[in-house]
């Protein structure tokens, strides 16, 4: 499983070709990725460290600056990729005391929980140096986690927080913006990055990237320090004050001298909108559909674009709303601290326009197009009603104006129904040959014999148990909680363990400590199973410090079972194969049996399938091109034998292992087939075996350039084994036509 | 002000499938063409084989006044969307359930294949839902309806999805390109070119031909199957005993069980419908079900017949052909094997095989051999000679143990479809349909007949009921519900 350092592929996607847009100068014009947009605009604004957490919808920002190591480093950028998102938020502490200018980037809301203690500390002291964290907003549809916001820790730290217009030239402007609007303002910023911007493919023009002014070199030569800036009273005192009598008024200072916040036609009517700068274009777009703006933004309809969303300028609403009826406020997600916030500011200035939001929005979820199509018509219609008369509207304006009256049914419309009808939900799943399968497939299979037993989950792609074919788990309570989120059930009266699950990024990025020490502490009778595929599978393929893949850039092959040793744990093993069911399914009952009292640790060890293939199948491809015996090995299913039960599926899942229609002019339930894309990870003919279950399963061996033996072999069996096949035929003549 | 200039397309896919590739295509031909493009899809988990979208906009440099740039969305508002690209029907499906498809608008390109739901793949019976229904859909909703198989097209030029489904968007005619500008696309992408562009051609023709107007397809009607030499004087027998209606499932029936054992069989096979065929009352749907359930239970799967099915040179080659063999390749076949001491009592003569059962030094004896599975390898020489070996005791199947058991269930089941068949027709046939509840091997099997014991133990008290029929139905369907018998449970607590 080892293999050569250096020849180690990166993460899942490889962004090795794309990097070379980084060097892109002043004059160029760049076109891509949001995430490298991103990257290109740390470059131009002369950051001097880089680190982060990778997370949807930010995973690829970090993969994309691991793959821009010799841009970085000819530019003596430092990059790291920290432990955590607390690793991350602490690691802009050296911009406290020095002129460096850091970024670190990380999911949101999800990270920003973890590196909140850290948040918090950097924005008591405040920074000299321009600091600023690149949050992955994970929110509305295709997001993996609880729905808040970031906007809440701004508030709480009072950090800003700035939210561009979803298109690069914005999205790169805000953060050169960001990085002067933290040294002007002594404080933190965060750029605020939602879901589909980071994979937004666009265009800017570039400008030259700057090296750092001050480099890391100089502080650490040279270092200093300020105890006022140090978060102990009575300096804490002190930093609150600050907060409010010198960074506010300077951060005010900074956006509107600077015009951060946009205005748009802003006299042209007495009625207007204001929206995060992240949801202007959904903003324009419906817009656009009424025919109010045209396709480059000129609108008739006065707009306010808040690109910085905390704190918020009195005086630029004061302006905006002087002389106008109402405002309707787009402001995603809940609680509505924008709109409270908006109305405050209105009503101690005494200006009496109406505020709109949430009345004609949605409280919660995404806005995506329709959501705000139908709240901006609402609006009109109550503000100037005749704008959209005389005009065809589009579906979801006419819907949003239409009485509760349902459209009149037609063939067509119940057709589109009865498809619709039909439509299952397809939630993600382990993937083909996953490593993981297994371990619930042998969790199934103890489940039958010792009982149900309390599954406490943890973040991952292990979470996909939760759902069928193997329904495991009661809660997930954070990215390495798995075992600290069963540490209740910790009593002496049953002999009945719990089962708690962790992946290997879960583990080493708190759960060693919050789970195994916490667990080793409290004494707990209980199991702990540890996913250990070699990789943080589930954000796209990166590094642990477990890794089994020889690299260059990491310290990796730290063991988890002698980490777990290391805090205390004496019952503890590795199952090195997954894919043997026998061997994970006796080491599971072992542990959920054992009469040793104390915490039990299993690691279940193979690598991840998605990020083996990647790695095998160029090197197989030249193997076989080079005339190499090679064997490919898959699974297939008879059809002639198999019955139809499925009762393998509901022990796999494997999405190579589906139904086809029943080839068997008797029979109508589908057979199960295994289809091309299967990698022959093994599973299907240990379950049969395991569970006993049929024996229709093959595997089928395909030697690619066999050897001369390999061919004398097939010789013999097909002078005999073809003989005998021959009298089979024989009985069987006459009765197919 | 009204600008409709903006070309939108959404892309529905699973993850990993290769929609972003298609994305690509379709970004690089918008820029290389004179047109500005924004794509955006969703990262993360749901990449994990789940649903997902990709949304892009595409807009004409040549009306962009120096000094500006459109303003482009980045998700889709239902009902304004030019294109939608289905990978799979259910997504198509999913197109619809949004709202992205408009009649007045929209051009939906579909593949036909299923990519089958957990839901559909784990029911213990058959859960797929209606194609049919989907397509029915697809057409109703949108202006443009273009559909085919696609996944098979790019299957067969060894390349992705993607490939077919962008030459079918090429040959749809809705975007400003000709096709020799999609396929430059494909080559300045430089990954996989000649398989791309040659199911990028697959799919262009396919989409030709789903577009011109449709051929009414006359559906030939069925001949009945052949039969060989040896069973024309079963066959004869069928259409002058047998009404027409079961003739196709009968001729079915005989080939099965003359392959299964031998013709003598397959003749007590028609003996046993006999008094069904004479009867009056008996409806066509209970013959023919009942003759269909017959012969899938007088074929019960024994390891003899296991044996006899793995050997066979047809199998070998279907083996050969899934797995894609190519001429220069060897293929090894191996087996995953289970013998359970119930499988050799089985298959020895019954009262042995009872002996066996009840005596514990007997059972010590043969213990070493079983309980734990068994990887046989059928390509070789011992292997093969195994399983030909067990093959061959086909000979002594009828007087083995299981044979016996089998066939006195039968008997009973028959028996109660006769006795309800003039009485309770509908009754009758449900009984006939329970032989669906006996499948499988092993653990599976037996938990299949115990339900089924479970549930016929019930017939004496639905037999007087009006709503008999229907409850033995859902007591059918509720066995089929879950693998530990809870909705049985409660549906039997409940009579």
């Amino acid at each position: 499983m080892l293999h050569t350092p250096g020849a180690h592929p990166v993460a899942e996607r490889s962004f090795a070709h794309e990097v070379g847009k980084l060097r892109l100068g002043e004059g160029e014009e760049f076109r891509g990725e949001g995430i490298l947009a991103v990257t290109k605009a740390l470059l131009q604004s002369g950051v001097a460290y880089v680190g982060g957490y990778q997370g949807a919808p930010i995973s690829h920002l970090m993969d994309v600056l691991a793959d821009a190591q010799d841009i970085l480093k000819e530019l003596g950028v430092h990059f790291e990729h920290c432990a955590s998102e607390a690793t991350a938020a602490a690691m802009l502490a050296a911009s406290v005391n020095y002129p460096l200018r850091g970024a670190v980037t990380f999911k949101s809301t999800a990270g920003t929980n973890v590196a909140s203690d850290a948040l918090a500390n950097l924005a008591s002291g405040g920074v000299t140096g321009g600091a600023m964290l690149i949050l992955g907003e994970d929110y509305g549809e295709g997001s993996s986690i609880m729905q808040e916001r970031s906007h809440a820790f701004a508030m709480k730290s009072q950090v800003w927080l700035i939210d561009p217009r979803p298109n690069l030239q914005s999205i790169v402007q805000a953060v050169e913006m960001g990085f002067e609007l933290s040294e002007a303002s002594n404080t933190p910023v965060m750029l605020q990055l939602r879901l589909r911007s980071c994979h937004m493919h666009g265009r800017f023009p570039a400008r030259d990237n700057r090296r750092p002014t001050y480099t890391l070199k100089d502080a650490m030569e040279t270092p200093r320090r300020d105890v006022s800036r140090v978060v102990l009273p009575p300096a804490t005192y002190v930093h609150e004050q600050e907060k409010i009598a010198q960074r506010w008024p300077a951060a005010i200072k900074f956006i509107r001298e600077h015009q951060l916040n946009e205005f748009f036609a802003e006299d042209a009517a007495d009625f207007g909108i204001v929206m995060q700068g992240g949801l202007y274009n959904a903003v324009l777009r419906s817009l656009q559909l009424l025919g109010l703006a045209n396709a480059y933004g000129d609108s008739k309809l006065p707009l306010y674009v808040l690109n910085v969303t905390y704190p918020l300028i009195d005086d630029e609403f004061k302006r905006f709303c002087a002389g106008k009826r109402g405002i309707l406020l787009v402001e995603e997600g809940q609680p509505d601290f924008i709109e409270q916030n908006v109305s405050s500011i209105l009503r101690k200035a005494d200006v009496v326009t109406r505020v709109h939001g949430k009345d004609l929005l949605p409280m919660a979820g995404e806005y995506s197009g329709a959501v705000l199509l139908k709240a901006v018509t609402r609006f009109i219609n109550l503000y100037a009603p005749d704008l959209l008369h005389g005009r065809e509207l589009p579906t979801e304006a006419r819907l949003a104006l239409a009485s509760s009256t349902l459209p009149p049914e037609t063939p067509q419309t119940l057709a589109i129904k009865a498809a619709a009808d039909e439509v299952q939900p397809r939630p993600p799943s382990f993937c083909t040959g996953c490593p993981e399968r297994p371990i619930f497939t042998a969790m199934k299979l103890v489940e039958r014999e010792l009982g149900p037993h309390h599954v406490s989950c943890d973040i991952g792609c292990h979470l996909f148990s939760i759902l069928p074919p193997f329904n495991f788990g009661a809660t997930t309570m954070g990215y390495g909680l798995g075992w600290a989120s069963a540490s209740a059930f910790n009593g002496s009266d049953t002999s009945r363990r719990s089962i708690s699950m962790m992946g290997d990024g879960g583990f080493w990025h708190n759960g060693l400590t919050s789970g195994v020490g916490n667990a080793v502490f409290n004494q707990s009778d209980n199991l702990l199973l540890v996913v250990d595929n070699g990789y943080a599978a589930a954000t796209g393929g990166q590094d642990l410090p477990s890794s089994r893949a020889g690299n260059l850039r990491f310290s990796t092959g730290h063991s988890i079972e002698r980490a777990v040793r290391g805090v205390g744990i004496t019952w503890a093993k590795t199952v090195t194969n997954t894919y043997s069911l026998t061997q994970m399914r006796d080491t599971l009952r072992a542990a959920l049996t054992t009469r040793e009292h104390g915490p039990k640790v299993i690691v279940a060890q193979s690598e991840c399938m998605l990020n083996r293939q990647r790695r095998l199948k160029p090197q197989v491809r030249q193997q076989i091109a080079a005339g190499q015996r090679v064997v490919r090995e898959r699974f297939g299913v008879d059809p002639d034998t198999c019955t139809g039960d499925h009762s393998c599926i509901r022990l796999s899942g494997c999405p190579s292992l589906t139904i086809k229609s029943n080839p068997d002019p008797l029979r109508r339930d589908p057979v199960a087939s295994v289809i091309d894309s299967c990698v022959g990870c093994g599973l299907c003919g240990e379950a049969a075996h395991a569970a006993a279950l049929c024996p229709s399963f093959y595997r089928a061996e395909i030697i690619n350039n066999p050897t001369a033996w390999d061919k004398f072999k097939a010789r013999l069996r097909r002078v005999i084994i073809g003989w005998l096949q021959d009298r089979i035929e024989y009985r069987l003549k006459g009765i197919q036509a | 002000m009204n600008d409709d200039r903006v070309i939108t397309i959404a892309i529905l896919a699973m993850g990993g499938e290769g929609g972003g590739v298609l994305a690509d295509w379709l970004v690089d031909l918008a820029e290389q063409n004179g047109y500005i493009a924004q794509t955006t899809s969703m990262p993360g988990v749901a990449q994990r084989t789940g649903a997902t979208v990709y949304y892009l906009e595409m807009f004409p440099e040549s009306v962009v006044p120096a000094g500006r740039y459109p303003v482009m969305a980045l998700g889709p508002v239902p009902g304004e969307v030019d294109i939608v690209i289905a990978s799979e029907l259910m997504e198509a499906g999913r197109a619809l359930q949004r709202g992205l498809v408009t009649a007045t608008r929209t051009t939906l390109i579909t593949s036909t294949h299923r990519v089958y739901t957990m839901t559909e793949r784990t029911a213990m019976g058959d859960g797929r839902v209606s194609s049919e229904k989907l397509l029915a859909g697809g057409r109703a909703a949108a202006r443009h309806f273009i559909s085919a198989d696609f996944a098979r097209l790019a299957e067969a030029a060894n390349s992705l999805i993607g490939s077919s489904l962008y030459g079918a968007l090429a040959a749809s005619g809705c975007l400003p390109f000709s096709r020799a500008q999609f396929e430059a696309a494909i080559e300045r992408g430089g990954t996989g070119v000649q398989t791309s562009l040659k199911a990028f051609a697959a799919g262009f023709d396919a989409a030709v031909l789903a577009r011109s107007p449709a051929v009414a397809a006359t559906v030939p009607a069925q001949p009945l199957p052949a039969v060989g030499t040896r069973l024309q004087a079963l066959a004869q027998r069928i259409r002058s005993e047998f009404p027409p209606g079961s003739h196709a499932t009968l001729i079915a029936g005989i080939s099965r069980l003359a392959d299964y054992q031998d013709v003598a069989y397959a003749a007590s096979y028609l003996d046993r419908l006999q008094p069904l065929a004479v009867n009056p009352l008996v409806t066509p749907v209970l013959l023919d079900e009942t003759a269909r359930h017959l012969a899938l239970w007088m074929s019960y799967e024994d390891t003899i017949r296991v044996a006899d099915l793995k050997v066979r040179r047809s199998r070998f080659q279907r083996v050969g052909a899934e797995v894609r063999l190519g001429a220069s390749q060897q293929l090894d076949i191996y087996e995953f094997l289970h013998p359970r001491l119930e499988e050799i009592a089985d298959t020895l003569p019954a009262a042995l095989g009872r002996w066996l059962l009840v005596t514990p030094w007997a059972r010590a004896c043969v213990a070493p051999l079983l309980g734990k599975g068994r990887i046989v390898q059928t390509s070789s020489l011992s292997g093969f000679l195994l399983l030909y070996g067990i093959a061959a005791l086909r000979r002594l199947r009828r007087v083995s143990l299981r044979f016996q058991n089998e066939h006195q269930r039968i008997d009973t089941w028959l028996a109660a479809i006769q006795r309800l068949a003039s009485q309770h027709p509908a009754l009758a046939l449900e009984v006939a349909c329970m032989q669906q509840l006996v499948k499988g091997y092993g653990d599976t099997h037996a938990r299949g007949w115990h339900n089924f014991q479970r549930v016929m133990d019930k017939l004496p008290l639905l037999q007087d009921r009006p709503q008999g029929a229907q409850q033995l139905q859902a007591l059918r369907l509720a066995a089929l519900a879950d693998d530990d018998g809870k909705a049985l449970d409660g549906m039997l607590a409940s009579l």
